[in-house]
């Protein structure tokens, strides 16, 4: 969706921690991105690639971890893995499950020299 | 740009040519270069992509329950006839309490002319190529525009039914506007801002004599992805359907009032108190 104005504030997130830490180089950045947080990783590379390229974070290898989608079943509370946030309970067809991960866009670390 | 808050980059401008912060950062950043610091080392840094706009959207939130505003966000996709539906919901509400609006769009004031049409403040924000509006230009907008205390703030964003979803402004409640000339099937195709909304409008309701639209699918759909997701059918152009979504606004207005006239009758409450400490011997 917004992959630019997300690899802008991920370019922020790292220059700021960069700075603190007195890094020249920010050598390698990983993100944890949940499969329901509708961000196309490939269009998140082609953005940061493009924002990064002034600062300390350019050349930066990007590792995007994808963590699946789950949830938990308001009926009968069983686990379920979720492709789409409104898919039935496999068990009991309920609808929808409560996603209790796959949301997450976080910036996880940074290798810095 | 400014690297606190990001402003001065991209293409964004709020109307007027307002572009500047009334707020200050520091400017100079420390760099400890110590010697001999050349390896590679991992920092942990574990925050979400978008903390920096969630903290401006709590500062937003804040700021409109300090002075009992109700504060809503209106999303849709272009065309839905978002505007329209403003402009009658401001021309019903107007008189009882007052009104202030924020407009983003990517290019022209149209909207916002529209809005000053009806006799109440806007203010246009143009995101350039961006997509939606973040909590940051929001909380710009509102030092600009200046709401009154115990009054309704409608945020009318970007038409568009995706990114909007994920960036919070601070508003107390999201309303989606899905109109008949649509799909049905747009909530399973838009998921995350039919789950995203807590209000849906229906609009166009007066077209669906002529449409082979049906509304109790579509609506049937919206509730498979949001089941706690009020319905309103209306139709913004003869004004059919609107009470409901009217007394909603009331309602919400209403709750945020007796909130503000709390937190007033304790901080009076707070400053009697003081006074009577003080004038004891």
């Amino acid at each position: 969706m917004h992959e630019m104005a997300l690899a802008e504030s991920i370019v922020q997130l790292v220059e700021e921690t960069a700075a603190r830490e007195g890094a020249r180089r920010v050598s390698c950045i990983v993100l944890e991105i949940g499969q329901l947080a509708a961000v196309e990783p490939e269009a998140l590379r082609f953005c940061f690639a493009a924002v990064a390229r002034q600062g300390v974070a350019n050349g930066a290898a990007l590792e995007i971890r994808e963590l699946p989608g789950r949830g938990r079943c308001g009926a009968c509370g069983g686990s379920v893995a979720l492709s789409n946030r409104y898919d039935v309970c496999p068990a009991c067809g309920h609808a929808p499950v409560d996603v209790v991960g796959g949301l997450e866009m976080r910036v996880k670390e940074i290798g810095v020299e | 740009m400014c690297t606190v808050c990001g402003c001065g980059s991209g293409e964004t401008t709020i109307e007027g040519g307002m572009q500047a912060h009334s707020h200050e950062h520091p400017h100079e950043h420390e760099h400890t270069h110590a010697p001999g610091i050349g390896a590679a080392r991992m920092v942990q840094i574990e925050q979400d992509i978008l903390s920096r706009n969630a903290a401006y959207a709590d500062a937003n939130r804040q700021r409109f329950d300090e002075l009992g505003i109700f504060a809503l966000n209106l999303v849709s996709s272009p065309g839905s006839g978002k505007t329209t539906l403003l402009c009658k919901t401001i021309e019903a509400l107007k008189a009882k309490f007052p009104i202030a609006v924020v407009e983003g769009d990517q290019q022209t004031a149209n909207d916002a002319e529209r809005i000053r049409a009806t006799g109440v403040p806007a203010l246009q924000i143009n995101t350039g190529k961006g997509c939606h509006l973040d909590a940051h230009m929001v909380g710009h907008a509102v030092e600009h525009l200046r709401p009154a205390e115990e009054s309704l703030f409608f945020i009318e964003n970007v038409g568009n039914l995706v990114c909007p979803a994920a960036f919070d402004l601070g508003e107390h409640h999201k309303v989606v506007i899905f109109s008949v000339t649509e799909g049905e099937d747009k909530p399973l195709k838009y998921p995350d801002m039919f789950a995203a909304a807590d209000v849906m409008l229906l609009n166009k309701c007066d077209l669906l004599p002529y449409l082979a639209f049906d509304a109790d699918l579509a609506e049937a759909n919206a509730q498979q992805v949001n089941p706690a997701l009020k319905i309103y059918r209306v139709s913004a152009t003869t004004g059919d359907g609107l009470t409901d979504w009217l007394q909603w606004l009331e309602a919400g207005l209403a709750q945020q009032r007796t909130r503000h006239a709390q937190t007033v009758d304790q901080l009076k409450a707070r400053i009697a108190a003081l006074e009577r400490q003080l004038a004891e011997p």
